[in-house]
This record gives C-alpha cells, sequence and structure tokens, in this order.
C-alpha cells in the first residue's frame, strides 16, 4: 500500500484533490474514503454490474478501475444522480413497479438504465434486456425492472415528442 | 373470517401497494453490514485450504504478524474454546454427523475450508499478509462420487462415522409391487439435479462488537433469523443469551444461503472478543463459491406405474444426494432429503408410494438449504415420471394431470405418503393455466412450425410447497429455531402505529404486508404504520424468513397483535366518549359510531388523553402497546399448490435453448399483496432457471471447485429471461384468520420440471429424452446424436 498518487477530479459535482495508493480500486476507494456506498461490491471481476459508476457520463465498473484512473475525469454515483433528480422518474418507477427486491443490485441497474433513458430513443424490451446484460439480480427475475425502464422510456420520449411540438 | 370484509375503510390487505421502504434502496441509502462503519473497526479475511481433504501439519504465521497492519493471525487452535456444531435433528432416525469447529484444527475437509484468520486494518492488509501463511498439507483422500460414497471400499471421511451415510431413509406406503402388477406401463426414468449455489449479490456479511465493558456482543449480520444467530452465538461461544445482540438491516438476497451458521462468521465475533474491537468479514465473490452453502446435487432413479388408459398407479425412487463434510449447523444437511420423501408426487392420487433416500458425505462445500428445499427434485422426479408415462401412452400432459390429480373437492385429504392437506386446488389452477397460455393455440403452433424445421416445446409441471411450518420442522427435533413469531403492536400518542417484529425484510416486502395487515386490522391510514424489524433487542422474539413463513405465520402474528390493539383502544374511545364499545369503529384513523360513520374521537386524542392526561380515567389503565405470538398448529405444513408452464423452442444445429415465456398459476391463500406476490413468483421461476439450464458448481474428482467464479459459473442474465405470467387462485387457510399461505418458493419448486417436459416435448421428434441437469448445448447436441 506504500506506493502512492496525487490526483484531482470531480466527484459528484465537488473538485477532489487527493493522495491514492496505486493499487486501491475506485470502487473501495468511493466506497471507504468518502463513505458513498451506493456502488456495491458484487464479485470484484467485472460480471455483476453491482459497482457501476459514471465516468465521465459513460459507464464504468468500479471494481475493474484504479482510484489512480480517476485523475482529470468526473466520477458520478448514484448518490449524486439521486440529488440531480436525473432520474427521480425512474426511481419512482422502480418503486412503484417493484422492480428491486433486495436493493443490491439497484444502484447499477439505475445508472445502467440512465445510460439507455439518456440516449432519447424509444428501445424495444429485447433491447432493454440487452442493454443490461452486465448487471445481474438474483432477486426479481428482471422483468419489472425492463417494464420500469420501458415505462419511463416511453414517457420521456413522449414528453420530448411534446416539447418539440 | 372474510378478509374483504375486515374493518377499517382502508382495505390495504389484497392490494398492490408499493413498499415504503424500497425508496431508500433506489436512493443508494441501503445499509448493508458493508456499510456499517464502527470507530477502531479491523477486517479478517480468512485463509482457505487448497485441498479438498488433507491433514494440516503445520502452520507458520510469523511472517504474516509482522506484516504491515496486521493486529492479529490465528489459527484453528486459537479457537479451540468455542464450542464445536453440527446441525443434526433428534427426529431423523439415524442422523448423524462430525462436530464442525469454526476454523479447521489439524484437517480441512473441503477446498475453502477455512484454516487461519488475519486481522488487519484494512481487508487489502489482511488479504497481503494471508499470502505470508504457510501451511504444510498432507493430503488425504478425497470422497466427492456419489455413486460410490456408500460403496464398502469408499474412503470415509470421518472415522468415527464409520462410514459416509448422514441419514437415510425409506418410504413404503401402499404396497408398491402389487400396485405396479396392475398397470400397463411401468416407465423409468433417471434424473440428475446438479450442484448449485445461492450467489447472494451481497456476500455473506458480519460485524462483530464486543463491548468488553458491557460485556455485551454486537452482531451486525446479512440473515434471514435474528433469533437463530443470537442463540447459536451465544451458546457456541459461552456466552448468555442476553449478551448477544443480532441487528440485521438490509440483507442483499439471502435465498436460504443465510439462515446457517458459518464457521467464519461465528470466528469473527470470536476475534472481535479477544480483540476487544470492532471486526468486520464480508465474503468476497471467490470465498462465497466454496464456502456459501451448496444445494441439490441429486442422481434419481425413478418408475412410475401408469394405465393405458392414463390412470397413475404408484411412483417409487431411489434418491442419492452428496452433502458436504458436515451437516450444516444448526438446521443440518438432511432437510432437502427428508422433503423430497414426504412430498414427491403427492399431489396425484396414488395407491402406492416408495421411496429410499441416501444423504452422503463428501467432500466438497457444505450443503444445507436453498430456496425451495427439496421441492425441485420433489417436482421433478414427479412431473418428470407423469410426462414420461404420457409420452408412453399417447396422452397430451394437460390430460393426464386432470385425470390424476387430486380433486379438488377431495379436501381435506391425506396422501399415499401421509401428508395432510388442508385444501388445494390444482384443477382450477390447470384450468386457469389452459386459459392463460392459450394452451390450443400453442399446440397448433408447435406442429406448424415443426414442418419449418423449428422446434418449439410445451411443458407443464404442477407441484405443492410446504409453507408456515409448524414446529414439526425444526422444534420437534431439537433445534432451536422458533416456528412461532411475535409482533408487537403499539399506538403512539400521535395516534400512529408501530409495529415490532420478529420477522425481517430481504426485499420480499415482508414490512409492507405487515403494515398492510396492521392498518386494516386497526382501521389506520397505511402511512400512518411503521415497522421495527431485524433487531433482537427491540423485536419480539420470531424465526425469521425462511419456508415462505413470513406472511402466513408472520402476517398472523401482526392480524392478532393489531387486533387486539384495536380493541384497547376502543375500550378506552368508549370510557373517554361514554358510549358502548359494540357500537364503535375505527376508520381511517378516528374512532366512529359503527351506524352512522359519525366521527366520535381521534385516535390522536385518545393518545394524548393516554399518555397525558390518564388522571382523567380514574381507575382505568390504557393498554396501548400489545404483543401477540402465533404458531400454526392444526397442520404440520400448510401446502400451497400450483402449475407452471414453459414454452421454450430449440435450435437443434446448436443445441441452444431459447425461452419463449412462463405461466404460473399459483394458490397462496389470500393474496396480501398481488404485486408483491407475482415479483415473487418471477424471483422464484428465475432461480429455477439457473440450474436447469446454466448454474452447476463443477467439482473434479479431487474436489477443486472448476467454476468458482462468476465468469465460468452462470447465473441467469436479463437477455436470457423471457417475461412471465403469473396468474392466482386463491383458497385461504382456515387455519389463520387472514388466510395466507406462503409463496416466496413456488416458483423455484416447479420451474426446473416445466423447462425439462418443454424440451423433451420439444425433441419429441428425434426420439431423445433429456433428464440431466443443467441442459447445456453440449447435453442437447449430444442427446440429438449430433456430437
Ligand atoms: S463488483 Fe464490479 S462487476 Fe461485480
Ligand atoms: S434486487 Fe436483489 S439482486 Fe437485484
Amino acid at each position: 500500500m506504500s506506493e502512492q498518487m496525487q490526483i484531482s477530479f470531480i466527484l459528484n459535482g465537488e473538485r477532489k484533490q487527493v493522495l491514492v495508493p496505486m493499487r486501491l480500486h475506485i470502487i473501495d476507494f468511493l466506497r471507504e474514503k468518502y463513505e458513498l456506498s451506493s456502488p456495491r461490491v458484487g464479485c470484484e471481476h467485472g460480471v455483476c454490474g453491482a459497482c457501476t459508476i459514471r465516468v465521465d457520463g459513460e459507464l464504468a465498473r468500479g471494481c475493474l478501475m484504479l482510484a489512480v484512473q480517476a485523475d482529470g475525469k468526473t466520477i458520478e454515483t448514484l448518490e449524486h444522480l439521486t440529488q440531480t433528480g436525473e432520474i427521480k422518474d425512474l426511481q419512482e418507477k422502480f418503486v412503484e413497479r417493484n422492480a428491486l427486491q433486495c436493493g443490491y443490485c439497484t444502484s447499477g441497474m439505475l445508472i445502467t438504465a440512465a445510460d439507455l433513458l439518456k440516449q432519447g430513443k424509444p428501445a424495444s424490451r429485447e433491447a432493454i434486456r440487452d442493454h443490461l446484460s452486465g448487471n445481474y439480480c438474483r432477486c426479481t427475475g428482471y422483468e419489472a425492472i425492463v417494464d420500469s425502464i420501458e415505462a419511463v422510456m416511453k414517457k420521456r420520449v413522449e414528453s420530448g415528442k411534446r416539447a418539440a411540438r | 373470517m372474510n378478509v374483504q370484509s375486515k374493518p377499517g375503510k382502508g382495505g390495504y390487505i389484497g392490494q398492490s401497494m408499493p413498499r415504503p421502504n424500497a425508496v431508500r434502496l433506489v436512493e443508494g441509502r441501503a445499509q448493508y453490514v458493508d456499510d456499517v462503519m464502527l470507530p477502531r473497526m479491523l477486517h479478517v479475511a480468512y485463509l482457505r485450504s487448497p485441498h479438498a481433504h488433507a491433514k494440516i501439519l503445520a502452520i507458520r504465521t510469523d511472517a504474516a504478524k509482522k506484516a504491515p497492519g496486521v493486529v492479529l493471525v490465528a489459527t484453528g487452535k486459537d479457537f479451540a474454546n468455542i464450542e464445536k456444531f453440527a446441525g443434526v435433528l433428534a427426529h431423523f432416525k439415524g442422523m448423524k454427523s462430525a462436530q464442525q469447529s469454526v476454523i479447521a484444527i489439524d484437517r480441512a475437509c473441503w477446498q475453502g475450508e477455512p484454516v487461519a484468520a488475519v486481522v488487519a486494518e484494512s481487508r487489502h492488509l489482511a488479504e497481503d499478509a494471508l499470502e505470508l501463511i504457510e501451511v504444510d498439507y498432507q493430503p488425504l483422500p478425497v470422497m466427492v462420487d456419489i455413486e460410490r460414497g456408500l460403496d464398502a471400499d469408499a474412503s470415509v471421511i470421518h472415522a468415527e462415522l464409520k462410514d459416509n451415510l448422514c441419514f437415510s431413509r425409506d418410504v413404503d406406503a401402499g404396497d408398491f409391487d402389487a400396485v405396479a402388477a396392475r398397470a400397463d406401463h411401468i416407465v423409468e426414468q433417471t434424473f440428475r439435479f446438479p450442484r448449485h449455489t445461492g450467489v447472494c449479490l451481497e456476500g455473506r456479511s458480519v460485524l462483530g462488537n464486543w463491548i468488553s465493558a458491557d460485556k455485551r456482543l454486537t452482531v451486525y449480520i446479512s440473515h434471514q433469523a435474528p433469533n437463530m444467530v443470537q442463540d447459536c452465538f451465544a451458546k457456541l461461544l459461552g456466552l448468555p443469551e442476553s449478551a448477544v445482540r443480532v441487528i440485521c438491516v438490509d440483507v442483499g438476497g439471502s435465498f436460504g444461503i443465510k439462515t446457517h451458521v458459518y464457521g467464519d462468521e461465528l470466528a469473527t465475533c470470536a476475534l472481535s472478543m479477544m480483540l476487544g474491537r470492532p471486526v468486520k468479514f464480508v465474503a468476497d465473490r471467490l470465498e462465497s463459491f466454496v464456502s456459501d452453502i451448496h444445494s441439490r446435487d441429486h442422481l434419481v432413479k425413478g418408475k412410475i406405474a401408469v394405465t393405458k388408459e392414463g390412470k397413475l398407479l404408484a411412483v417409487s425412487f431411489e434418491d442419492r444426494l452428496a452433502v458436504g463434510p458436515y451437516s450444516v449447523y444448526p438446521r443440518g444437511s438432511a432437510v432437502e432429503g427428508n422433503q423430497i420423501c414426504n412430498i414427491t408426487a403427492q399431489w396425484y392420487t396414488l395407491e402406492a408410494y416408495r421411496a429410499r433416500m441416501q444423504t452422503v458425505f463428501t467432500n466438497m462445500a457444505p450443503y444445507s438449504n436453498y430456496r425451495a428445499v427439496g421441492h425441485p427434485v420433489a417436482v421433478g422426479i414427479a412431473e418428470g415420471l407423469v410426462d414420461a408415462a404420457a409420452r408412453k401412452i399417447g396422452m397430451d400432459p394437460i390430460e393426464i394431470r386432470r385425470n390424476n390429480l387430486i380433486p379438488d373437492h377431495a379436501f381435506p385429504f391425506q396422501s399415499v405418503s401421509g401428508m395432510k392437506f388442508e385444501v388445494m386446488s390444482h384443477h382450477r389452477c390447470l384450468d386457469e393455466l389452459v386459459k392463460a397460455m392459450n394452451y390450443e393455440a400453442l399446440r397448433k403452433e408447435q406442429v406448424e412450425l415443426r414442418k419449418k424445421g423449428r422446434y418449439r416445446g410445451i411443458g407443464i409441471a404442477s407441484m405443492i410447497e410446504i409453507t408456515n411450518p409448524s414446529a414439526m420442522f425444526y422444534g420437534i427435533g431439537g433445534v432451536r429455531v422458533s416456528a412461532q413469531d411475535g409482533c408487537t403492536a403499539r399506538m403512539e400518542p400521535s395516534g400512529s402505529i408501530v409495529i415490532l417484529h420478529g420477522c425481517g425484510e430481504q426485499g420480499q416486502g415482508t414490512e409492507t404486508i405487515f403494515a398492510q395487515i396492521a392498518a386494516d386490522a386497526i382501521g389506520v391510514p397505511l402511512e400512518t404504520v411503521r415497522l421495527v424489524t431485524g433487531d433482537t433487542e427491540v423485536t419480539p422474539y420470531g424465526g425469521g424468513t425462511w419456508a415462505s413463513r413470513g406472511a402466513g405465520v408472520g402476517g398472523e402474528a401482526t392480524w392478532q397483535a393489531a387486533r387486539a390493539l384495536r380493541h384497547n383502544i376502543l375500550e378506552l374511545a368508549a370510557l373517554i366518549t361514554q358510549t358502548d364499545i359494540g357500537k364503535l369503529t375505527i376508520v381511517n384513523g378516528s374512532v366512529v359510531d359503527s351506524a352512522s360513520g359519525e366521527e366520535k374521537i381521534t385516535l390522536a386524542e385518545c393518545g394524548r388523553i393516554a399518555y397525558f392526561r390518564p388522571d382523567t380515567l380514574d381507575s382505568y389503565r390504557p393498554e396501548l402497546c400489545v404483543t401477540r405470538h402465533f404458531v400454526p398448529k392444526q397442520f404440520p405444513f400448510c401446502f400451497t399448490n400450483g402449475v407452471i408452464a414453459c414454452h421454450l423452442e430449440v435450435d437443434v444445429n446448436t443445441g441452444f435453448i431459447e425461452l419463449q415465456k412462463f405461466w404460473a398459476v399459483e394458490d397462496c391463500g389470500t393474496v396480501l399483496n398481488p404485486q408483491l406476490v407475482d415479483e415473487q413468483m418471477r424471483g422464484g421461476i428465475v432461480h429455477g432457471i439457473g440450474p436447469t439450464l446454466f448454474e452447476h458448481c463443477i467439482y473434479n474428482e479431487n474436489g477443486q471447485l472448476q467454476n468458482g467464479n462468476m465468469a465460468d459459473y452462470l447465473v441467469p442474465m436479463p437477455c436470457e429471461i423471457p417475461d412471465m405470467v403469473v396468474c392466482h387462485v386463491s383458497t385461504p387457510t382456515k387455519e389463520t384468520e387472514i388466510g395466507a399461505k406462503g409463496a416466496g418458493e413456488a416458483g423455484t419448486a416447479g420451474t426446473p420440471a416445466a423447462i425439462m417436459n418443454a424440451l423433451n416435448d420439444a425433441l419429441l421428434p428425434f426420439n431423445t429424452v433429456l433428464t440431466d441437469m443443467p441442459f447445456t448445448p453440449e447435453k442437447v447436441l449430444k442427446g440429438l446424436g449430433k456430437v
């Protein structure tokens, strides 16, 4: 743990400058140093998607990225998406439709779904399922998750059309 | 009692209310054990045996002790004062097990058994130090062969047990041979149900905090049964029960995996006691694969006797299942096999039944109860045989079931194996299913597609499921797992209600249904009911969540407590308003005249007077906090029933199976919250899909798990799972006032059989039958003679 590096990055809208151990994964860094508990540790080998975060607006796996790689980047976790209200509709839909049981996969699911919703285009259920392929849920059987995303997508696309009119 | 006519305007029971406690989960504010941080907290990592069976000759820990950040290194001998343990149920005749220690001493019996512990300032540093520990092992013979495990020359894992038999049972009901002699056909079939595990997305986690000044241990743990943990940990650590407090906040998936006592979790608490500091252990994914309990792993040879008219006469089978080296504490490793003996094919009107089951110790990971214990195998054997019989006589799978399922009017009914059924609805469920899936149309489509070289299959599985278990499950066997639940209902001064319950939440919606029940039972708005669960310090004693007992047993305790509170509130209101209590009821948080609906007094006003001006009530003492307990007694179990259908397509060139759709019709009695029941079914179905198509703990002959990671052990992904239609038939149990039966496991129970039958239906033109799960593309191609 001895080798450290100074990094500077934006975390959930705030600029941070900090010394980090070279080998520390960003998931542990965020959870332990900043007490951001929303990214969850599910497998630590890049399969389950529970650790999904946003790096410069793109999806990333917190367990496959080192903290030092955050240097110069913008990092967002579900805490931030909650605070900005970006996915308020999706979060509400998840609760209403019961698209979560234990909730352990939920942070990753929401961030991954937000990525699809951002594209602003309608997608088939199949395409939604494909988009979620890297996010495992052991509880729900996925259907309620797909339902929720589909419903929010429809609503957003419609209100987008209305706004354009 | 008719649930619909319950007092209270809300009528929440039966509605799809969302879960208030899900909001913090979608906002990333859940609190799993790993999120709990305590001052001076340390982390432990365990060194695990790389051998499936080996003598431990020496462990050298000097270098590890000197590693940065290390506070303590401990080996098995350091835990020698902790009582050894094994799950042996006294009512299972002849059941036996060797005693297990928290950390292996002298000998490791499975790959993954902990042999040493390092406590350090961080998990990273603890893991670094693990690498500096040197262990001299002397490998011993490894037993992983389910077929040869009981042979006279098989190597015996624990010499003191004389053989590798954990438990065996024979059931012989009716005269199988005589009955079978009357059959036109006796159809035989072997089945293989793979060993698999739970893969809860949150690994097992525990944080022990021993405060020596108080002589108290607080255990934050990801678990389904807090009071069981309290009891077992206190006993094994030599503490009084009152010295152990167990807290389960959010639990990231459990599925039965988290109903057991694990040596590493107990050792973590012991380390906290040694150090006087909080110590945390979170199993990482790789160690979860080799240390979480595994399940299933059956080799079955079955027979069914059928007449040419399609009457099923008798079923017999031999089931051999492979457990781990110890019977898991405290519930044991034998319930799976026992349930299979009890229930296989018992939803049919058979004349004879013969079952022989042998549970065999092996040097694979410990094995115990996992979601739907025994049921996927019991249903798999029965429904696989029924379809085999139908194929033999050329009868439609729906028709053969209609001919043989216990008639809906025949209840109460005692099955040939002796199971007592209060009430079921097999035929109504089957009728619903046929309608919901449009069976005839699917059959027509199947014929058309076959002409084009596309092979679709339809598979049906009728089933029963044990829920709401009585003390006949564990208590009778001397296992201190509570079958009863307690609930405290309390009215606060504001008129709001607090429900404290021993049955907690792992995402099923337990707290929500309890709130719905309480709101209806008292007559208050749902949002004024708050739930407290998952803390042995404050909740009444209860069994927790397993065997689909939360809704039926825990829910009834809630109903009883809330009704008692309602009565006390009315008594108080009658006194204050000087009205006859018989003329009052509670609606929407107010006491009203039952005839006119006119408001007499609000609950808030009752609360104000009861708590702050009791002097005005003369000698009357308001009791606005009541506790009631409930345990089922009339039946050992409350059986639910249902039927599941699978529609799939097999690509006969690649062997890939594409699931098209599932339909499930289930009868869990009173449906407390339809959406929550549906989602339990869907989640359960996917837990059935996993081991039927993908999930398999593959061991080699040396007892090495070959695929213990999430890249190689395949769990169902979103793109592989189809939509699932769920329908309900409701025949409430009369044993309780709410009439609810369990709903959490039925999907898992029936799905493997439904898929197997659909696959074999699809492959009918090829004259091949596959019964060796999981049905990988390779096995399908082999069955088709293509590889
Ligand atoms: S924890 Fe990162 S993908 Fe599973
Ligand atoms: S809700 Fe439990 S893993 Fe998805």
